[in-house]
């Protein structure tokens, strides 16, 4: 499990997270929720060891992640942000490839090229393949980055709001892609999501962020309510069936 | 076995080296090929700087717009130059030996470098505008206070300082020479042994530390290469603003890769052909009327355009 403890970081004097005290549980999926500007990608930077935080500790499996190094970080956790650019020309295959560096640092086994083919075929890549980055869409591009993640086969996926681009069909196999990695390979999965649909159909756990503190925390069935969501984004959000499945409603 | 395209490329160059060297050969060959060969040695130098510089800065900025010299690197060089004039005065200055001037020049260059551009790079790295806009600011401030400098100089100085600053390859000085293709070597054999590292780093910081790149440090190491690729080329010609933009695009359209092992012997080799070419043009053609500058900057330029106009540069 990932353990934050009284974690506080400010951006130029403005507190963006104060006092985040909160555990992920390993072998789960856990959504983090929250209004814009609530402090999600930012937790989720912190945690990757992307900025240096002012205060706190932040433990994966009782190990201190900020005292571990960087190669040692990358066997444990990949993680894909939201801004996903590279200004040279590269193949998708290429970039997939690159999951594989934690391991090969260059030179490929014929592991990895299975490792590889397997990440493409999960996230229908495979007629993308050899099409360069910027020749593909917003979300070819996108899923082509969730795929250099997979490949990477870490413990931990983490993901800043990974649906943004994809469409209906995409979105739902990216999420059943990674159900699957929690039920049957045991990864553990820390998620930003915007749309609660997908948070309370495939989540485990959820942690909801507001205004840079925990609103609340806990399993889904537990804590995600229409009184905690609605008072969450300030909207009314009604909880209702559908088709034997649960559903929020909150469009209008 | 290497890149057929990398081998086409070496063959065109050794082919234009050839002809520098023996076109209009007559009189005291000797004597005229030793004047040849330095200048040859000193164009194929600052070739390879520019196209390693250039493909270098690309991939830390993670911009195919931005070059070291767009950014203000050389400018800064010529500052320092200045500085370095007018304090010691231009009979100091001139006490130096070309060797130690260079080196001292380079290892400040170098300093000023790291800590301006590591700055700069923290900063504006999410920000592409910001980060040309600031390069540009940098660069004009640089000249501005090169300019202001040199009006408090005296005349001798002036001309000491100006020889420096506009590109010439008529008297290239063997000392920073041969220093230039030690420093060369070695930052090759660096490049060569970390080039697979230069791939992953091109996917951005954040990728790259995700990968467990250890990016800082690199990220330090190559601007010390950068600063010292831009010492050795500025100290032996000037600035030449428009090359390295140049050449790394050409470089990317006719490799289509994204792996340093080709794309810096590519940029590299382009632009030692281009300056090569582009001498021969200068001094044969042309009869030395313009400066070797415009004719790159010239028909570089036309031939960038060309390219773009077709859609082969992307």
């Amino acid at each position: 499990m990932i353990k934050v403890s009284e974690l506080t970081y400010s951006i130029a004097g403005t507190p963006i997270l104060h006092d985040i005290n909160v555990t992920l549980p390993a072998g789960r999926i856990t959504a983090l929720i929250g209004p814009n500007g609530a402090g999600k990608s930012t937790l989720l930077h912190l945690i990757s060891q992307q900025i240096p935080f002012d205060r706190g500790r932040i433990t994966m499996g009782g190990l201190d992640l900020a005292k571990t190094t960087a190669p040692a970080r990358a066997l444990k956790m990949a993680v894909v942000g939201q801004q996903l650019g590279v200004a040279s020309r590269i193949r998708i295959r290429d970039l997939v490839g690159f999951g594989r560096w934690p391991y090969n640092h260059g030179r490929p086994t014929p592991k990895d090229q299975e490792k590889i083919s397997e990440a493409l075929s999960h996230f229908d890549l495979i007629g993308l393949q050899d099409r360069f980055l910027d020749e593909v869409s917003g979300g070819q591009r996108q899923r082509a980055f969730i795929a250099m993640a997979s490949a990477q086969d870490t413990d931990w996926l983490l993901l800043d709001e990974p649906l943004n681009n994809l469409d209906l069909h995409h979105a739902r196999c990216l999420m059943t892609q990674l159900r699957e990695k929690v039920d049957r390979e045991g990864k553990s999965v820390v998620i930003v999501l915007h749309d609660l649909n997908y948070a309370i159909s495939w989540a485990d756990h959820v942690v909801a962020l507001d205004k840079g503190s925990i609103a609340f925390e806990g399993p889904l069935t537990e804590v995600a309510t229409t009184d905690s969501l609605s008072a969450l984004y300030r909207t009314p959000v009604v909880f209702g069936d559908l088709a034997g499945k649960p559903f929020v409603q909150y469009h209008r | 076995m290497p890149d057929k395209r990398l081998i086409w490329i070496a063959g065109a160059l050794l082919a234009a080296m050839a002809l520098f060297l023996i076109w209009g050969l007559q009189g005291k060959v000797w004597f005229i090929l030793e004047l040849r060969a330095t200048k040859l040695a000193a164009l194929v130098c600052v070739g390879l700087a520019i196209g390693t510089a250039t493909v270098l800065f690309q991939t830390l900025s993670n911009n195919r717009i931005l070059t070291p010299s767009i950014m203000g690197f050389d400018a800064l060089f010529i500052l320092l130059q200045t500085g370095l004039v007018f304090a010691l005065g231009g009979f100091g200055y001139a006490q130096l030996s070309p060797l130690r001037s260079f080196a001292l020049e380079t290892i400040v260059m170098m300093g000023a470098a790291v800590f301006l551009f590591a700055a700069i790079l923290h900063r504006t790295r999410q920000d592409v505008q910001l980060m040309i806009l600031v390069g540009v600011v940098m660069g004009l401030m640089f000249r501005s206070i090169t300019a202001f400098v040199q009006r408090l100089m005296d005349p001798s100085e002036f001309t000491m300082v100006q020889g420096a600053m506009f590109a010439r390859f008529g008297a290239v000085d063997s000392g920073a020479l041969v220093a230039s293709v030690v420093l060369l070597a070695g930052i090759g054999l660096w490049l060569w042994r970390h080039h697979a590292i230069l791939d992953v780093m091109a996917l951005g910081r954040a990728q790259a530390r995700g990968l467990g790149l250890a990016y800082d440090r690199l990220q330090f190491q190559m601007l010390c290469a950068i600063a010292a690729l831009v010492s050795v080329s500025t100290a032996l010609v000037g600035p030449l603003t428009f090359l390295g933009l140049l050449v790394a695009s050409l470089a990317h359209s006719l490799m289509q890769s994204h792996r340093h092992q080709l794309l810096l012997p590519a940029a590299a080799l382009i632009a030692a052909l281009i300056l090569v070419t582009g001498q021969i043009v200068f001094e044969r053609i042309l009869q030395l009327q313009s400066t070797l500058a415009v004719v790159i900057e010239f028909s570089g330029g036309l031939l960038f355009l060309i390219l773009l106009a077709r859609g082969r540069i992307r």
